[in-house]
């Protein structure tokens, strides 16, 4: 009676003989048979979408690698062009050779763009280092700190002998990065203590995170970045200025933490009372109850809907572009806007979307290893 | 007539030393317009064992809960070890610390391991250092027989384990009281027994424990005191032998016979 756990069986009943499954059950043929060819209908079905989707994919095979030509002499597009036009075009990738870094950093000065450079290898690094849970200690709160700074160095310069280069030269990638990581860095927390406070006792702070919330919700985060860049500044006083990209963030903050209070509040609400009657009876303090007990186990539960959250941030920051911030969206269309290259939109687009694939993919896998690893107590 | 006989109950028991341990005066509830306690006036005294029996819907599991306040009375005053319960979160806090539950449903924290949930209350809640409180958790898993289970988690423990575990987390606290909702009504019949004997030791040990149950058996084995409860209201009440043999009201008769016939 000490230990119960799966498969056990009754003492001295003789173990049944473990049997395999029919042979024809399992593996890729059966579940091929199974899934693809049922019926004729079905087998039918499964041979035009192939045949389609093999002709889409030698086709743009043929677009993306075969025909196209990559790099170009002297921004001498011409080649290009006839290409395009031509019976068997083929993609320019000229164009992103030529604009690469253009599209990477803006119209930050050419000769210092190993300063963005290195901001994004940074950016990275520690999110890779923050995704380990090895890692996860309060020193990580000091890492964050040290490369947020080194971040900010590196950008703006004017110490260290880096040459100062003004906000408004900022663009490409690392505004993108900078807008989501601060984004999401201030507004997780936010969300936490709105949705904390949307439940609370006291009416007053309820009633603050309420309206709080379905303001922001009520109106398109367009709407909030451009009260934040031109409405904003005239309530200053003369001579006050605020950062353009700093009102900026501030919009996005506020905007993702409502939303993302509503994701945490789903989480908090979906625990069942007994976890917060349990914490109640035996003594602990809200600020114990709500550290140990309920965020723990309400935040596990909310993965899937908060990096949901999170991958549309992200790719919201591209936004910004309406108030003349340049991302990496509004760099790469200003990249073709040079007579030389325009028409090369498709080639740039692709290029972009694959960047910000490997982020948002990055985020998608890793909340499913972790949603796995944090509910393994789970034995269902 | 049954209160001039419990009265009597309470003057004989010995172990009363100046203020109860609880005190109900005349608690009211209501649920919406729904009368759910009606006048409860109860006492218990330290080191007393009471079992509150009665049928489903009767209030019992509302007036224990209004014992460490996880439900709130409206109307008349409960004193927990001589303080009034009241919205003063700090007596609150100290109330509850003194004050042990163990839940129908178990309520262990399914995220810590059954160390952990033994330890994080007197870590955080005692102060204790957190080497002592995990000897002090070991030693309370010893005593209801599974110390061997410290590092799972409470899911892969039986129904019987978790609700074990649940009594030794609440130990933990060292609570001059013990309350007991329904301890064993969500276990499977063989795990109730292993259950009742860790409550019967701890019976034995003086503990003043309420405890709201249908097991007669444990009734009449541990109780001092057994009070019948309807309809938001306490019908009778007196010693095992008194309630379970010499009923005196139709409602109690009727619940006895209902709950026999079930056995």
């Amino acid at each position: 009676m000490s230990d119960i756990s799966l498969g056990s069986s009754v003492a001295g009943v003789p173990e049944a003989v473990p049997r395999q499954p029919p042979a024809l059950t399992t593996g890729p043929v059966a579940w091929l048979r199974a899934n693809l060819f049922s019926s004729w209908l079905n087998t039918a079905l499964t041979l035009v979408l192939a045949y389609f989707i093999v002709r889409w994919a030698i086709g743009f095979i043929d677009w993306a690698f075969i025909n196209a030509i990559w790099s170009v002499p002297n921004s001498q597009t011409q080649a290009c062009r006839a290409l395009k036009g031509s019976d068997h075009p083929g993609a320019c990738w000229a164009v992103i050779t030529e604009k690469h870094r253009f599209i990477l950093f803006g119209t930050y000065p050419y000769e210092q763009h190993w300063r963005p450079a290195v901001v994004c290898v940074l950016f990275t690094a520690l999110f890779v280092v923050s995704a380990m849970r090895r890692f996860w200690r309060w020193e990580l709160a000091i890492v964050w700190a040290v490369t947020l700074i080194t971040i900010g160095v590196l950008m703006w310069g004017g110490v260290l002998g880096l040459e100062y280069v003004p906000q408004e030269r900022w663009g490409g990638l690392p505004i993108t990065l900078i807008l989501s990581t601060f984004g999401l860095a201030f507004a997780f927390p936010l969300a936490i203590l709105v949705a904390l406070g949307r439940r609370s006792s006291m009416p007053a702070i309820r009633v603050l995170c309420i309206a709080y919330v379905e303001l922001i919700r009520g109106v398109p985060l367009i709407s909030l970045l451009f009260m934040a860049s031109v409405m904003f500044p005239l309530f200053l006083p003369e001579g006050i200025n605020i950062d353009k990209l700093l009102r900026a963030q501030v919009a996005v903050i506020l905007f993702a933490g409502a939303y993302l209070a509503e994701v945490v509040r789903g989480g908090l609400q979906a625990l069942p009372k007994g976890q917060y009657e349990a914490a109640d009876a035996l003594g602990l303090s809200y600020w114990h109850k709500t550290g140990f007990i309920i965020l723990p186990q309400a935040l596990r539960l909310v993965i899937p809907p908060l990096v949901n959250t999170f991958i549309g941030f992200f790719k919201d920051t591209s936004l910004v572009l309406i108030i003349g911030i340049f991302d990496l969206l509004t760099a790469g269309k200003t990249s073709i806007v040079e007579p030389a290259w325009q028409g090369f939109g498709v080639e740039v687009y692709i290029a972009i979307s694959l960047i910000y694939f490997v982020y948002c993919f990055a985020m998608s896998r890793y909340s499913q290893n972790l949603e796995a690893e944090l509910n393994r107590h789970r034995v269902r | 007539m049954s209160a001039a006989l419990a009265e009597g109950h309470i003057a004989s028991a010995v172990r009363t030393d100046g203020t109860p341990a609880i005190q109900l005066d005349k608690v009211n509830k209501w649920y919406g317009s729904m009368h759910v306690l009606r006048d409860i006036s109860l006492q218990v005294a330290t080191g007393e064992r009471v079992v509150v029996c009665g049928p489903s819907g009767s209030g019992k599991s509302t007036m224990i809960r209004c014992i460490n306040r996880l439900e709130q009375h409206q109307e008349g005053r409960i004193l927990v070890d001589g303080t009034e319960l009241t919205d003063d979160v700090r007596s609150l806090d100290a109330i509850r610390r003194e004050v042990g539950m163990v839940f129908q449903s178990f309520n262990l924290f399914p995220h810590l391991t059954i160390l952990e949930n033994c330890t994080l209350a007197p870590i955080w809640v005692r102060r204790m250092p957190k080497k002592q409180a995990e000897e002090l958790a070991m030693e309370y898993l010893r005593r209801v027989k599974i110390p061997e289970q410290a590092n799972k988690y409470p899911g892969q423990l039986s129904g019987g384990q978790q609700q074990r575990v649940a009594i030794a987390r609440a130990l933990c606290m060292k609570p001059k009281i013990m309350l007991f909702d329904e301890p064993t009504s969500a276990l499977d019949p063989e795990m109730i027994k292993e259950v009742l004997d860790t409550m019967v030791g701890l019976a034995e040990d003086g503990m003043t424990m309420v405890v709201v149950t249908h097991e007669m058996g444990f009734a009449q084995q541990v109780a001092d005191r057994v009070i019948f409860m309807d309809r938001g209201e306490v019908v009778e009440q007196g010693p095992p032998e008194q309630i379970f043999n010499r009923p005196s009201t139709d409602r109690l008769k009727l619940f006895l016979s209902q709950i026999l016939r079930g056995h």
